[in-house]
């Protein structure tokens, strides 16, 4: 097992890289406010705090529907996204097929192909049209 | 361990830094196995692990649906942070290219999308429920019976003792996988080929739906219009007109499918 | 320089130290990069147009993005009463928590490199498929409809071009056998009769080089993809709430991303760290120059599209990204998986792996 703990030890510099982005961002927009309440430049009022609206008072809610075309695509990248983390290993083991290389292709290019039929019956459904 | 062991490219390398236990380059291994790493590797797991717990109630806690779904995502990153403590760095990766970056984007689209009154929603809420305890109830005794039939298949101690199935200790784990998903387990890569196909036209009978009278650009047919094909020059006579019918076609047909 | 705090201050903590100056070593750098990469950018887009361009604060101008950040660090910052506060705060600090981490795992030069994962180009795919999340949040906590309106067209827009990077990726790790971003790079040494160094040399990988250039100012959201912040319909997109230094850190996460594609680009495409040409005299030159002046030419190719190109209609956006570069990259992974199987790239001695499940390792 002290195999797989060694590949969790390559992470340990990332996540610390992570706290100190999250301490550099927590700094960033931290101290502004803090030096803008001590100096006293923060003066919020109704007016200043409405939503932006060209210069108009909001008459809607901001969060109404949207078009059902933004599910559609993506529901159609959760697929390709599939579709890519699938190609991810065979990318990278086909050097290490051996005697099976030839079959790991072409197992490959069967999974590419009945996903094409689908990327075509989307295509000649109009699915892709953005209107 | 076996940073991405292709032999042919460490035959090119130049001559790089000594390799200490496998990690390369001037961060070198002097950061010791002993108890202390263990104490770390402790520390890093609980971390996570109760990160993970916490930000799973939230989900169900929160009064606001975005916010659960955004708990739900600090919980699947979470999780694949717990998968890199057991060095399983490839299903950590997908689990953030698929679900953190791919399946919760449709969540948050759905459910930022709904309008919801919460006051309404909360109304009914006693009356439900009685029902709403017995659903529960009834879930939780086939969650008892489902993990009280469960038992360990026979190869399961080994292969607990070896994740990488491989025995060639050159293969990283990705390549582990790669070298069995496409050969040996070929026919549920395959079924999983299916899967998708039914998934992506399921989901364009579901929800796909046109708007009629949609004005649409025709690339093609207008990378092919020529100077010829496009301009007419008339020379009318003074006070004829022109006849406009002549030559000039429209440059975007109007569509009108259902 | 691990091991020199490691006597000193201990195995653990003298690790964490150690670590520590080194993340700073990078970040710092970045940061600054980024900071003067703003300034490049607008002195490019100014000598396209024929103007000066910033020329005022400092010697040509120079100190003009720190001018602009001190700026805005004094300006007061100002929360919607109707956002949801929490959320609102949080957008920002993903998208550049998100931009700094990537640079973890690029490799400066052979072995420079923070953390030297296996799969280190899976990590900068699944960092950048992250961050949609900061665009869609601010859209949303914003409760304004003017980002709501960006933040969805940017997710939808993101989440489009990122399938054919993915695809673009696995053409370049095909020929690499391996997610190392390192062992990407010496992929590429002399990979061309031993005189070039860098796959977009290779006719085979050429358009993927173009291909992976015009997504990734889709996804970076730089014009001719600027539809999310199209000042003229939408005024300035996802970022229109935000004031003071949570605008600058969406700004800063914004040019850092840049940054990173460039290197990317330059990693995947230009043979990251190594000369052009594979001659002996070129690799005095240290690699980190090497890859800086790469990620430079990467970043000027950026400005100089900003500066001649119009904008994209929406339709014609999502039309380029799935019915012509989805396609294209799809088939050029069977083409370069094909051309490699069938003229043996992989038969190299390499030992077969004698599969054994649940066996003991």
């Amino acid at each position: 097992m002290s195999d797989l703990t060694d590949i969790g030890r390559e992470y340990l510099p990332i996540l610390l890289f992570f706290g100190v982005a999250i301490a550099f961002a927590g700094v960033f927009a931290g101290l502004p406010i803090l030096v803008s309440n001590l100096v006293g430049t923060n003066k919020p009022y109704a007016d200043k705090l409405t939503e932006y609206e060209s210069g108009f008072p909001a008459f809607s809610s901001a969060r109404g529907q949207f078009d059902v075309r933004f599910y559609l695509v993506s529901i159609l990248f959760i697929i390709f996204d599939l579709e890519v983390a699938f190609l991810f290993p065979w990318a990278v083991s086909l050097a290490h097929m051996g005697p099976e290389l030839y079959f790991a292709w072409g197992s490959m290019m069967l999974f590419l192909g009945v996903l094409t039929v689908g990327f075509i019956y989307e295509w000649k459904k109009g699915a892709l049209d953005w209107e | 361990m076996g940073s991405a062991g292709n032999g042919r490219l460490r035959q090119t390398l130049p001559p790089t830094p000594p390799i200490a236990n496998g990690c390369r380059g001037f961060f070198d291994d002097s950061f010791q196995q002993g108890p202390r790493t263990a104490v770390i590797q402790a520390a890093i797991f609980y971390l996570f692990a109760t990160v993970v717990v916490a930000s799973g109630l939230m989900v169900i806690l929160a009064k606001n649906p975005v916010h659960s779904v955004l708990w739900l995502i600090l919980a699947f990153f979470n999780a694949a942070g717990l998968f890199l403590v057991i060095g399983a760095e490839f299903v950590a990766m997908i689990l953030v290219i698929v679900y953190v970056g791919a399946v919760a984007v449709l969540f948050l689209f759905v459910v930022m999308m709904l309008d919801i009154d919460f006051t309404e929603m909360r109304a009914g809420f006693v009356r439900y429920l009685p029902f709403g305890m017995v659903l529960a109830l009834i879930l939780a005794v086939e969650l008892v019976m489902v993990a009280g039939a469960w038992a360990f298949g026979d190869m399961v101690p080994e292969a607990r003792m070896a994740p990488k199935p491989g025995v060639d200790a050159q293969l990283s784990n990705t390549q582990a996988i790669g070298t069995i998903l496409y050969t040996d387990y070929v026919f549920i890569f395959q079924m999983a080929g299916m899967i998708l196909l039914t998934a992506m036209i399921g989901a364009i009978v579901l929800t796909l739906r046109h708007r009629p009278g949609v004005k649409r650009q025709n690339v093609a047919a207008q990378n092919a219009r020529t100077p010829a094909s496009a301009v007419t020059i008339t020379k009318p006579a003074i006070g004829a007109g022109v006849d406009t019918g002549a030559g000039v076609q429209p440059l975007i047909e109007k569509e009108g499918r259902s | 320089m691990v091991e020199f705090f490691q006597t000193y201050l201990g195995t653990g903590f003298g690790w964490f130290v150690a670590h520590l100056i080194l993340i700073l070593l990078i970040a710092l750098p970045v940061m600054l990069c980024m900071a003067l990469a703003t300034w490049v950018d607008r002195k490019v887009w100014a000598a396209m147009m024929l103007r000066r361009g910033p020329n005022v604060v400092g010697p040509i101008g120079i100190l003009q993005p720190f001018a602009d950040g001190l700026k805005l660090f004094l300006k007061e910052t100002i929360v919607p009463s109707g956002a949801n506060k929490g959320v609102f705060f949080i957008a920002p600090i993903i998208t550049f928590v998100l931009a700094l981490v990537s640079w973890a795992v690029i490799p400066f030069d052979a072995g420079w490199v923070l953390a030297d994962i296996n799969v280190g180009m899976l990590f900068l795919f699944a960092v950048s498929s992250m961050g949609v999340y900061g665009i869609i949040m601010s859209g949303w906590a914003s409760n304004s409809k003017y980002p709501f309106l960006g933040g969805l067209r940017s997710a939808a827009q993101m989440v489009s071009y990122e399938v054919s990077i993915g695809f673009v990726i696995v053409t370049v790790v095909l020929y690499a056998s391996s997610f190392n971003l390192t062992d990407i790079v010496e992929s590429q040494r002399g990979n061309i009769f031993g005189i070039l160094n860098g796959h977009i040399f290779n006719p085979l990988l050429f358009p993927m080089a173009i291909l992976f250039l015009i997504s990734a100012l889709a996804e970076t959201n730089r014009p001719p993809f600027d539809l999310p912040e199209a000042e003229s319909e939408l005024v300035a997109g996802y970022q229109i709430e935000y004031s003071s230094m949570t605008f600058a850190l969406f700004f800063l996460g914004e040019y850092m991303n840049i940054l990173l594609m460039c290197a990317l680009a330059s990693i995947l495409f230009l043979g990251g760290y190594l000369p052009p040409f594979d001659w002996a005299p070129l690799y005095f030159v240290p690699g980190l120059i090497w890859l800086f002046v790469k990620i430079v030419f990467m970043f000027f190719v950026f400005a100089w599209v900003k500066a001649t190109v119009p904008r994209y209609r929406y339709d014609q956006l999502m039309r380029l990204g799935w019915k012509v570069f989805l396609p294209l990259s799809l088939f050029w992974v069977v083409l370069v998986s094909g051309w490699l199987v069938f003229t043996g790239h992989y038969s190299a001695p390499v030992a077969a792996p004698t599969v054994v499940t649940g066996g003991a390792a």
